[in-house]
């Protein structure tokens, strides 16, 4: 696989098509009464029997290119412990951060907010990695796909763009979690 | 007073090259030229074998990537060095290197000799006196400069004479809505300290000045008026005497962004009649770290100095200086000598080729791009259409591909272009996109670099799964 190939494989290229949880745009915006930072919403939506859940957003621009990213993370009780519960974002970008977004909104429904941190944790030493570390495929899933990014430094940041939207936005939603189980 | 068509006549390639592209109070006008000399017969564009030879003076382009012969397409970003512009620089620190205009021994007389020829000999390039041609950085910070100067003007430093550049509340300052960030936010902050009033010459949908609107806007409240020579972006020649006209008749002191022009036309600024002029060193062989300003001397020696320091003064009190004429008056501090040295080497270097010559060969190359890339299918070329005058450089979008993934390809295949924005959001927002790739040739560049890039553009869309219609299949 030459070069190019191994960057913008056919996993990528559909996903950057596909979008998965690219949808924020037709979503009613998050619940006003936000609590915590700037860009940040706190909901206590989905009450029931999920007990609380804490909603967190994030903007990341990457200046360099204009490439842009708003992404909506919830978490919630899922059996004995948290998951994510949803995973919405709007975004404009290159094939790199488009596919990024798209595989990581299909990843990270279910996860728990450690094993999502864990998983972004990998992801982003795998990228500044500039290609001497394996993909933990087992972690990473269709992410591993993107490993090829690595070879390529000015890439790095498109790539990244939706897992530092994402981890931010998890600490946003366990803070307001936390907010609402108080109340 | 409209300048001379740069040629009805037709280039060696067929192609025209340049036809009236604006219309002004009901009539068509002409597009600007540089030099009357643009339309000399008697010159004709470098050509093939020329630029061969040319390039072996570049080291820099003997290199491959990937395996592949580099295409250099990204002059309009930085431009490369010939040999006799490193030798410059290098002799410059083995034989002369020392402080200018400030010591009697024998090297810093010759760095001293070296400093002031280079100016002259640059001065000389863009037809100005050696006292009207200031060191700067960069273009940037040439810009800066004329903005912080006005500045201190506005609070009275420096007197009635400097009276002329006082801005207040009132008062505006008038741009156009194609500019590199450089010379739109050092008036907006000019602005926002004096309490004056940003206004810009809005474009067509084709990216071309409306100057019924300029003309419009132009009122006996406009006290500056900045805009570019040509566009980094567009690649189109604003019609200067035009502008400059409206400038003269409501008193606004006229500013040129000559970045993109001084490195690729023949220039002169005292024919255009502009005020005040910038360019950067990098863009036009020379090394980074070097450009000028150029002012009209009354102006300059009203003007209260940007940086304040050592070399631009005559007597020092522990209360208060007095400053030199200019150019020294806003040399402030030890200068980026070796730069203008290699400077004045890059500009010989232009001269002995011929800068009508260099002229009419970026423009061949730019019909080529423009002709070439147009004819793909779903990629849009910015600014002028083919046929229409236009510098050796074409910005495009591709159609379902984003910018950095048409860099991304083109440079697997050793050809370096420039993705984003291009320093000019505003400009990209009022074409309705965010991004765009951008190439851009200069005197070193073959034809058939220009033909690998519209090649591999065609390859593009077919590469990333988008479908002819625009739609991704
Ligand atoms: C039209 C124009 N103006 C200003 C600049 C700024 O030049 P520099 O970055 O060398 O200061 C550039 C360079 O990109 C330019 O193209």
């Amino acid at each position: 696989m030459s070069g190019l190939d191994s960057l913008y494989q056919q996993l990528i290229l559909e996903h950057s098509k596909i979008r998965s949880g690219g949808d924020l745009a037709e979503l009613p915006a998050a619940a006003a009464g936000s609590v915590g930072t700037a860009g940040s919403v706190g909901t206590a939506g989905s009450v029931g029997t999920a007990g609380s859940v804490g909603t967190g957003q994030s903007h990341q621009l990457n200046p360099i290119c204009g490439d842009e990213i708003t992404l909506r993370l919830s978490v919630g009780t899922a059996g004995d412990g948290q998951a994510v519960t949803e995973i919405h974002w709007n975004g404009d970008g290159c094939a790199i951060s488009m596919a990024s977004a798209s595989i990581l909104s299909e990843m990270a429904p279910g996860m728990s907010p450690a094993s999502l941190r864990r998983t972004i944790d990998h992801f982003r030493e795998l990228m500044r990695s500039r290609g001497k570390l394996e993909a933990d495929e087992e972690l990473l899933q269709d992410a591993a796909a993107l490993a090829g990014v690595a070879k390529y430094p000015a890439r790095v940041k498109c790539a990244m763009l939706a897992w530092v939207a994402a981890e931010d936005a998890l600490r946003q939603a366990e803070a307001n979690q936390g907010v609402s189980e108080a109340l | 007073m409209v300048g001379q068509l740069l040629g009805d006549a037709a280039t060696p390639g067929g192609l025209p090259l340049a036809i009236a592209t604006y219309s002004y109070q009901g009539a068509p006008v002409l597009t600007m030229v540089s030099t009357p000399a643009w339309g000399d017969a008697q010159v004709s564009a470098l050509d093939d074998d020329e630029v061969r030879r040319i390039r072996n003076d570049f080291p820099v382009l003997e290199q491959e990537i990937n395996g592949k012969p580099l295409v250099y397409l990204d002059s309009g970003a930085t431009s490369q060095n010939p040999r006799s512009v490193l030798e410059a620089e290098q002799e410059f620190y083995e034989q002369r290197n020392s402080a200018v205009h400030r010591g009697a021994h024998h090297l810093a007389v010759e760095a001293t000799d070296s400093f002031e020829d280079a100016r002259a000999t640059v001065a000389r390039f863009v037809g100005v006196q050696d006292d009207e041609l200031i060191w700067t950085a960069n273009a940037t910070a040439g810009l800066n400069l004329l903005a912080y100067s006005f500045s201190n003007a506005s609070v009275g430093q420096a007197g009635a004479e400097a009276e002329r550049f006082a801005l207040k509340r009132g008062d505006e300052v008038l741009v156009t809505e194609m500019e590199h960030h450089a010379n739109l936010i050092p008036w907006q902050e000019l602005c926002r300290r004096t309490g004056a009033t940003l206004k810009y010459i809005p474009l067509d949908d084709a990216g071309a000045l409306r100057l019924e609107e300029a003309s419009r806007l132009m009122t006996a409240r406009t006290r500056i008026l900045a805009f570019t020579h040509t566009s980094n972006v567009l690649g189109n020649i604003n019609p200067v005497d035009v502008l400059v006209q409206m400038a003269r008749e409501v008193g606004a002191l006229v500013v040129l962004d000559a970045c993109q022009s001084a490195p690729h036309l023949p220039l002169d600024f005292k024919a255009l009649d502009v005020d005040f002029a910038v360019f950067s060193g990098h863009k036009m062989l020379g090394p980074t770290g070097i450009g000028a300003v150029y002012g009209r001397s009354e102006l300059l020696n009203a003007m209260p100095p940007f940086l304040t320091g050592g070399s631009m003064i005559t007597t020092v009190t522990m209360e208060q200086a007095r400053y030199l004429p200019a150019p020294q008056r806003f040399e402030a501090g030890t200068q980026p000598i070796s730069q203008a040295v290699a400077l004045a080497a890059a500009v010989n270097y232009l001269s002995e080729t011929g800068m009508q010559r260099v002229a009419l060969r970026e423009a061949e190359l730019g019909q080529r791009l423009v002709t070439g890339l147009s004819a793909i299918q779903g990629v849009r070329v910015l600014g002028p259409e083919p046929g229409e005058e236009r510098t050796g450089l074409a910005a495009f979008d591709v159609a379902g591909v984003h910018a950095h993934d048409v860099g991304q390809y083109l440079d697997d295949l050793g050809i370096a272009v420039r993705v984003g924005h291009h320093c000019a959001q505003p400009l990209h927002r009022r074409l309705g996109l965010t991004a765009s790739t951008r190439a851009s040739t200069y005197l070193y560049t073959t034809s058939e670099e220009v033909d690998l890039l519209v090649e591999a553009v065609a390859k593009i869309r077919p590469y990333f799964g988008v479908t002819a219609s625009g739609a991704t299949s």
